[in-house]
């Protein structure tokens, strides 16, 4: 009888592992791909494939280079490529994913340490930086009607809002046969997937809720269908999967409250007064960069303390 | 789902993994070729021996001299001949002075040994002074000196004492069995412990897991109005002190603070029992009941123990371990301490010995946090085990200490929780470690 192991309890851990919550992610977006297959045709399998071998290899590529372990089975790359895909119109060439996820991978999420350390979300960020290098790609002007094979140049129902045209109808807006970037026009199929990661526990409802409510409540104080804007434009792939991401966002209960509705209050500021019909990207970016001073002023009150800021 | 269920915020729910042994009856184990007594077996000072190489003992001879008040005393749990003094391995994991004794098998008791009476004609003091000499310790864990709970300072008032039967350790059953087979004991352990104090209250906190010995202390309680049942939720860690004191009477101890800064004494159903029979029969505490389970042991069971006895009789009475055996852990899979030689004895903490296969004990590749915030939302004390951890990592223990790293209670939720992994808990219990001997330094 030899060679027992000696270790510090908890001797028992439970099941959960980051692979699995990469996993959870992965299938809580498949609705919203199977959606955006059904509005935009094949060619968004195409972008999301490209988008995920992108991120992926590039991830794989820089820890062989720098002789880190290679860690692509966490499945965190293969998130973020599926999100940066469904961050772009269906329209796009398919080089944009490939400049995106690599940027991503790359300049946000590696060089800030890897997983777990990025400041900005990597997907939100890419978005970022496509709208800015090629705005006339990334623009309503050039999306696609969904479901139509012809390319035709059609603006984004926050858009047809913003220059005060015909709307397109509520059900549209729910069920996602609307424009829009591949993986945000239907409502229905991320809250699918928004369910099924609450149910797993991979997300709670903190900061989902109070985004899309301050969205809703500010929208109807100005005037705007709070139903329209909560269904319209990337809310609901932003509040259930974007504003949640672990490691851009606040830990603390209390802080993923203040995501939320600082999230939602930027958005309907930037989709009402700003220069660009939607704010949700931008707000949660700005969120990401509050975040480490969130968390420390939203510290827990110990039990049997009196709260105190460190 | 019932409402009614009392419970703390925070906690996990590991799998209980007390089917193996909750419906089995507690058998007695023989003691084996030699007992090792530890002089240490409690919180507080250790004890002198009294007994030295050649001599002749008997069960429930007092061998070992209590060194001040907060301190309790130990009695020989066989009858035979004392072969060694000296240092010998204990489970905590150093050498503690011992008294080695290879018993005759006669069993032979100790003369002094007789029925101390009634607690209705005991007085208050009488009561405690048979707690004191006969060395009863918290045996949920703890192993603090029981008189010295029972005994709080002028000034401190005291409404409430709770028995703790939530034994939320997952593998654990020895409460369970105890609560089962012998709850007139339990309550009458209550009862001696409230006169003895004055306390008008008593509650007995159950798991509701423990439907059945629910309703047996149920039962045993329906004459006594003072003492009151209280069904928590199976929740881990609902038997730590703070989290069961919050989830009864919904006080909370401040940080820093003992159950007493509210007016609570919480006492182990274990040492209920024990003080039960130290008053019925007069024998100190020289056994106790183990729960040996895992998956690498062949008959899982709860055996009445002689203390001293080594882990390697009472595994072998056992069935003796089966297929790779990778660890062996005394007490719980939660809080327990992990053992690298079974030539420990049973001490008065033991409360399991867990066998595990070298599959269920591996240790995992630990990975980045990836600040899920999962160990925030488990941590039944509220403190940020990621943060904290994180500091500790950079040798910042002045940051970890400004997080609280001191009112950490060991429950190790966080590191069951991580789905990175990470020893949490571990590097906390570092922290503490050194915290604290700075703490000294300074002094």
């Amino acid at each position: 009888m030899n060679k027992l192991i000696v270790s510090s309890s908890p001797h028992i851990l439970s099941k959960n592992s980051i692979q699995r919550i990469m996993l959870d992610v992965i299938i809580a977006l498949m609705p919203a791909l199977v959606a955006a297959i059904i509005f935009f045709g094949h060619r968004a399998l195409v972008i999301t494939i490209v988008s995920v071998a992108a991120a992926v290899l590039t991830e794989a590529v820089l820890q062989k280079l720098c002789k880190k372990p290679v860690t692509v089975n966490d499945l965190s790359a293969v998130v973020s490529g599926i999100l940066i895909a469904f961050n772009l119109p269906v329209s796009v060439p398919l080089w944009m994913p490939v400049v995106g996820s690599v940027f991503a991978m790359a300049l946000v999420k590696f060089v800030f340490g890897g997983l777990g350390h990025n400041f900005m979300n990597p997907a939100l960020a890419a978005r970022a930086l496509l709208t800015v290098s090629w705005p006339a790609r990334m623009a309503g002007a050039v999306w696609t009607q969904p479901g139509n094979i012809d390319v035709i140049g059609i603006a984004t129902p926050l858009e047809l809002l913003k220059a005060g045209e015909n709307l397109p109808g509520i059900y549209d807006l729910f069920m996602g046969n609307v424009a829009g970037c591949l993986g945000e026009t239907s409502a229905l199929a991320l809250l699918i997937g928004g369910i099924y990661l609450l149910l797993r526990g991979v997300i709670n409802w903190r900061t989902p809720v109070t985004f899309i409510g301050s969205v809703a409540l500010i929208s109807w104080i100005f005037g705007v269908n709070p139903l329209y804007s909560i269904l319209a434009g990337g809310l609901m792939l932003g509040a259930l999967f974007m504003a949640t991401d672990y490691a851009t966002a606040p830990v603390t209960p209390k802080g993923q409250l203040i995501m939320g509705v600082g999230c939602g209050v930027i958005t309907t500021f930037i989709r009402l007064f700003g220069g660009y019909p939607e704010g949700v990207s931008y707000s949660i970016l700005f969120m990401n960069v509050m975040t480490p001073l969130i968390d420390k002023f939203t510290m827990p009150k110990k039990f049997g303390g009196v709260k105190t800021h460190a | 789902m019932d409402f009614k269920l009392l419970t703390f915020k925070g906690g996990i729910y590991p799998p209980h993994n007390k089917s193996a042994t909750e419906k089995k009856p507690i058998k007695d184990a023989k003691e084996g070729k030699q007992v090792i007594i530890p002089m240490q077996q409690h919180a507080g000072a250790p004890c002198k021996p009294l007994v030295s190489k050649g001599d002749y003992v008997k069960v429930g001879q007092r061998i070992g001299e209590p060194d001040g008040f907060v301190s309790a005393p130990v009695h020989s749990s066989v009858s035979g001949t004392v072969t060694s003094v000296g240092p010998m391995l204990h489970p905590a994991g150093q050498r503690v002075m011992s008294v080695v004794i290879e018993p005759d098998g006669l069993n032979a008791i100790d003369e002094g040994i007789a029925p101390k009476g009634d607690i209705d004609t005991l007085s208050p003091n009488d009561i405690k002074s048979i707690i004191q000499e006969s060395g009863i310790v918290g045996l949920g864990g703890g192993v603090f000196p029981t008189h010295v709970k029972l005994s709080p300072p002028e000034g401190k008032k005291i409404d409430a004492i709770i028995l703790n039967g939530a034994e939320c350790e997952p593998y654990l059953t020895a409460d369970h069995r105890l609560m089962l087979e012998r709850p007139e004991d339990v309550v009458y352990g209550l009862r001696a412990m409230l006169r003895a104090t004055g306390v008008k209250r008593g509650y007995i906190g159950i798991e509701n897991n423990k439907k059945d010995a629910i309703e047996r202390i149920r039962k045993c309680i329906k004459d006594s109005p003072n003492i009151e049942l209280k069904v928590l939720k199976t929740k881990y860690p609902q038997g730590a002190e703070k989290q069961l004191i919050y989830a009864i009477t919904k006080r909370v101890v401040p940080s820093g603070g003992l159950p007493m800064d509210v007016g609570v004494i919480v006492n182990n159903v274990g040492t209920a029992a024990a003080i039960a029979e130290a008053i019925k029969t007069g024998m100190p505490l020289i056994q106790r009941i183990v729960t040996v389970a895992g998956d690498g042991v062949k008959e899982p069971q709860n055996l009445r123990v002689k203390l001293g006895t080594t882990f390697k009789d009472v595994i072998n009475q056992c069935g003796g371990m089966v297929g790779d055996v990778g660890k062996i852990i005394m007490g719980g899979p939660m809080m327990g301490i992990a053992q690298y030689d079974l030539n420990v004895p049973v001490i008065k903490c033991t409360s399991g010995i867990l066998v595990l296969s070298r599959q269920s004990a591996s240790l995992p590749e630990q990975g980045p946090c990836i600040r899920c915030g999962k160990c925030i939302t488990v941590c039944p004390v509220n403190l940020m085990p990621l943060l904290i951890s994180q500091y500790i990592l950079d040798d910042n223990f002045e940051q970890a200490e400004k997080h609280h790293a001191l009112d950490c209670i060991e429950c190790g939720s966080c590191s069951y929780i991580c789905p990175a992994k990470r020893p949490l808990l571990q590097s906390i219990r570092v922290a503490k470690g050194v915290i604290m001997a700075n703490k000294k330094k300074c002094n």
